[in-house]
């Protein structure tokens, strides 16, 4: 990054107003945390909690070739998609490794726009501009210019509902509508999270970012809202068993391996990596697992998961789980030990500790 | 205990002197900068501390910490009831969650520690 001043999002003065602890995250100062936690992680699972991701990358397509463009390049089939709705993908490169995963929206006006993570923005724009020749479209970065805002929780309808133009009862999960909010900002609302639970992500313009905030916030106050760090989006996340791009996702890691094969889709026609990702589909010589330790110590990313003398493999992220009260962990691990119930040892900072794998996701929400 | 006579390293460990013999904790900062408390190894009684050398760590769910002998001896006491529940050190760090009890090597190197002044200051300046 050419400037290494962190970028502030619209609402970074509401995070240091309100005990936001700042950290530099993929070239953005953003909250890792308020209070604690685990106070948030609890707070969206039990309520509802509200998440500043305005670091990640939002991209906007525009011309008659950008379905096109965006199948040449990502790896799930976009033709697939009607308006209003939003399909998880991947870009890879053309050795089938991953630059990032992403979302693809194809919206209610009929255009295109991605969502992607923020510490790969830069390389998602290069591919796609690397890879643009035959197809007639332009892709134009909107990430400075608007906010993102999660909300998420079983009370995340009941927040948002009251300052919505629209119901939402009808907004089905992946699915996006466009809508105004807290008197009349437009907003892109799209019922999509991280963490796990039901929720609802908007896009904004910048400017009207803290009145949708604090609109939120307030709306909130009667299920205990509380606005929520990178922290908890992490364990959140990995409670839930979604992949984390630079743990569960990276360049030398497949998405079969990776348990997201099922967004290659193989038979579309051409796409970047296609031939590379067609080889990977028919050894994956390694497997996504969770681990569940026996003692309290975290298994973090790095760590060495073994058996006896043979090395299975190594831990792609690990937290002590909030809601289930253990030491768990993800790692990609050898398919022969894959399977529920095998015991591996994981090497934490030096120590043996005992482990089991088990099955992903750790959490489920309880469905109504 | 009061805090305010304490020693303080930069490192966020605190220690109270009495003769030959001190006692060390970590600071209130340094609980409230990790929050989430997971977990806590402490030395056994016997083991020798060496000033700005790691003697445990303390993990909470965010991250793994060092923590540095903010003056040298042997360990005479370690306090059981934070290695057997670590939320101890983070209800009360000041006295209930005091860490170990050492015999001091050499008093002289207490020169090198902030008192409770300095110490406010400079973690003063680490929020900025």
């Amino acid at each position: 990054m050419a400037d290494s001043t962190p970028l502030k999002t619209p609402l970074y003065e509401w995070h240091v107003a309100n005990g936001g602890r700042m950290v530099d995250f993929a070239g953005w100062s953003m909250p890792v945390q308020y209070t604690s936690i685990v106070e948030e992680h609890q707070a969206v699972r039990n309520g509802v909690g509200l998440f500043d991701v305005s670091h990640m990358g939002r991209l906007a397509f525009e011309g008659p070739k950008a379905l096109g463009w965006i199948n040449a390049v990502a790896t799930n089939d976009a033709s697939k998609l009607e308006p209003g709705k939003i399909q998880y993908s991947l870009l890879a490169n053309d050795l089938g490794g991953l630059i990032d995963d992403i979302l693809v929206y194809y919206r209610p006006d009929k255009t295109y726009s991605i969502v992607c993570n923020a510490s790969n923005r830069e390389a998602v724009v290069q591919q796609f501009a690397d890879h643009q020749e035959g197809f007639k479209a332009s892709l134009a970065d909107r990430t400075l210019e608007t906010a993102m805002i999660a909300v998420q929780g079983p009370a995340a309808a009941a927040t948002l509902r009251p300052l919505v133009d629209r119901p939402l009862d009808d907004l089905k999960y992946y699915h996006v509508v466009l809508a105004k909010v807290a008197d009349g900002v437009d907003a892109l609302v799209s019922r999509t999270g991280y963490t796990g639970e039901d929720g609802f992500e908007l896009i904004v313009p910048g400017p009207d970012a803290l009145k949708v905030w604090i609109a939120l916030m307030e709306s909130g106050a009667s299920s205990g809202v509380v606005p929520v760090g990178l922290g908890a989006r992490d364990t959140l996340r990995f409670e839930a068993g979604m992949p984390l791009y630079g743990h569960e996702l990276s360049d030398s890691i497949d998405p079969f391996a990776a348990g997201v094969g099922w967004a290659v889709k193989l038979d579309k026609g051409d796409f970047v990596g296609a031939e590379a990702l067609r080889q990977q589909a028919k050894n994956p010589g390694s497997k996504r697992v969770g681990l569940r330790l026996e003692g309290k110590r975290i298994a973090r990313q790095g760590s060495t998961v073994t058996s006896g003398d043979r090395t299975l493999g190594t831990v792609t992220s690990g937290t002590f789980s909030p809601t289930l009260q253990q030491s768990l962990a993800m790692a990609l691990i050898d398919t022969e030990f894959s399977a529920p119930g095998s015991k591996v040892v994981v090497d934490v900072r030096g120590k043996a500790e005992p482990a089991e794998v088990v099955p992903i996701p750790f959490y489920k929400r309880p469905r109504a | 205990m009061d805090p305010k006579s304490f020693l303080y390293a930069p490192s966020h460990e605190w220690v109270a002197i009495d003769g030959d013999t001190a006692v060390v904790g970590l600071s209130k900062f340094a609980v409230d900068q990790l929050t989430d408390l997971l977990t806590i190894d402490l030395p056994k009684v016997g083991d020798k501390l060496t000033a700005g050398k790691s003697f445990g760590e303390v993990e909470s769910v965010k991250s793994v910490n060092d923590l540095y002998a903010p003056i040298g001896g042997e360990v005479v006491e370690v306090n059981q009831a934070v290695a057997d529940d670590v939320q101890v050190l983070s209800e009360d760090p000041y006295a209930k969650g005091w860490l170990v009890k050492i015999k001091v090597a050499d008093p002289a190197e207490a020169a090198k520690l902030l008192d409770h002044a300095a110490y406010e200051k400079k973690i003063a300046e680490d929020e900025h």
